[in-house]
């Protein structure tokens, strides 16, 4: 019998391709949505805060960035799958917020006239 | 030896399962759709950026923005991650009734937040924007507008689901159904956690 798996290159000593299937309980999975629940909270009372207005929009970003890592890292199962997935969807986040940091930087410089 | 005869020993035996990353195919292919779907998303809050001052004639996106309306539909979106994953779980240990009640509680949390979004529309357009008020009218509407379809989509996606299981056509076995509309969804609550942030509280 022949074993194809040794036909695939991913399986030569890779673990890129290697699935995990620990995934978090649901007692786990609940805490990460008490936590992502306390960090919206956390973000519209920094909103309202008016002596934290110098940095809202880092501290805004940052808590954004976190509970999207939480989001793809847990409930997307990313920390637990194939890095090969992770390596999808991270190309995209980053091509996206290359691309996008290029136009709007362009879009700076140029001023109104870029946007009419 | 004829050429068939070589091919047809060098061939791997057939299983239907294995393919040639080892990895499932579906759920390759979901994340680079997932992929890709961020630089749609991107290209969209980008121009919302670009144009949210240009606002003519029509009010200013901080005139009409309800952040605390804003918040409870976030809040609304981000549970209906839990009730999906929880749906999950229930299927990949065999629990169908609970992963139905899951999934349909997911269903019906996506569909409070699309009537928020609504009855948020609504509101602007009696305040005096709408699609053609101003670029950041446009924009906002573009980009709030295409989440929301997303967000209904999934929706439709959840409901086929349920009905699946009723109809007994959703085994354990194809519990990689239930997590290829989890990643979408979960997804779709990934693009509604930049766009609050960036549309809504970022002055």
């Amino acid at each position: 019998m022949t074993d194809h798996t040794a036909n695939t290159p991913a399986h030569d000593g890779d673990d890129d391709v290697h699935e995990e299937h620990t995934h978090p309980s649901e007692g786990q999975y609940i805490k990460i949505a008490v936590i992502l629940a306390v960090v919206t909270a956390a973000e519209v009372l920094v909103y309202y805060i008016p002596s934290l207005r110098p940095l809202l929009v880092p501290v805004l970003l940052a808590m954004a960035v976190v509970k999207f890592i939480m989001v793809a890292l847990y409930f997307m199962h990313l920390k637990y799958d194939s890095r090969m997935f992770r390596r999808f969807f991270v190309l995209g986040v980053i091509l996206s917020l290359a691309v996008f940091s290029v136009v709007l930087l362009t879009f700076s410089v140029l001023g109104s006239a870029g946007t009419g | 030896m004829g050429d068939a005869a070589v091919v047809a020993e060098a061939a791997p035996e057939h299983d239907p399962h294995a393919t040639y990353t080892g990895l499932d195919n579906v759920k390759l292919a979901m994340w680079a759709f997932l992929g890709s779907e961020c630089l749609f998303f991107g290209a969209l809050i980008s121009t919302y950026l670009l144009y949210k001052n240009k606002t003519e004639a029509g009010p200013k996106p901080h005139e009409i923005y309800d952040i605390p309306y804003t918040s409870v539909s976030s809040f609304v979106l981000l549970m209906s991650s839990l009730t999906m994953v929880l749906a999950l779980a229930a299927i990949q240990r065999g629990d169908h009734a609970r992963s139905r009640t899951w999934l349909m509680g997911t269903a019906l949390l996506g569909c409070t937040f699309i009537g928020g979004q609504i009855y948020e529309f609504t509101t602007f357009v009696e305040e005096g924007l709408t699609l053609s008020t101003s670029p950041f009218g446009s924009a906002f509407f573009l980009l709030t507008g295409f989440h929301g379809a997303h967000v209904t989509i999934g929706i439709l996606m959840l409901l086929s689901l349920v009905g699946l299981s009723l109809s007994g056509r959703l085994p354990q076995r194809d519990a990689s159904k239930v997590e290829m509309v989890g990643l979408y969804w979960h997804f779709v609550d990934i693009v509604w956690i930049v766009i609050f942030t960036v549309v809504y509280l970022i002055p």
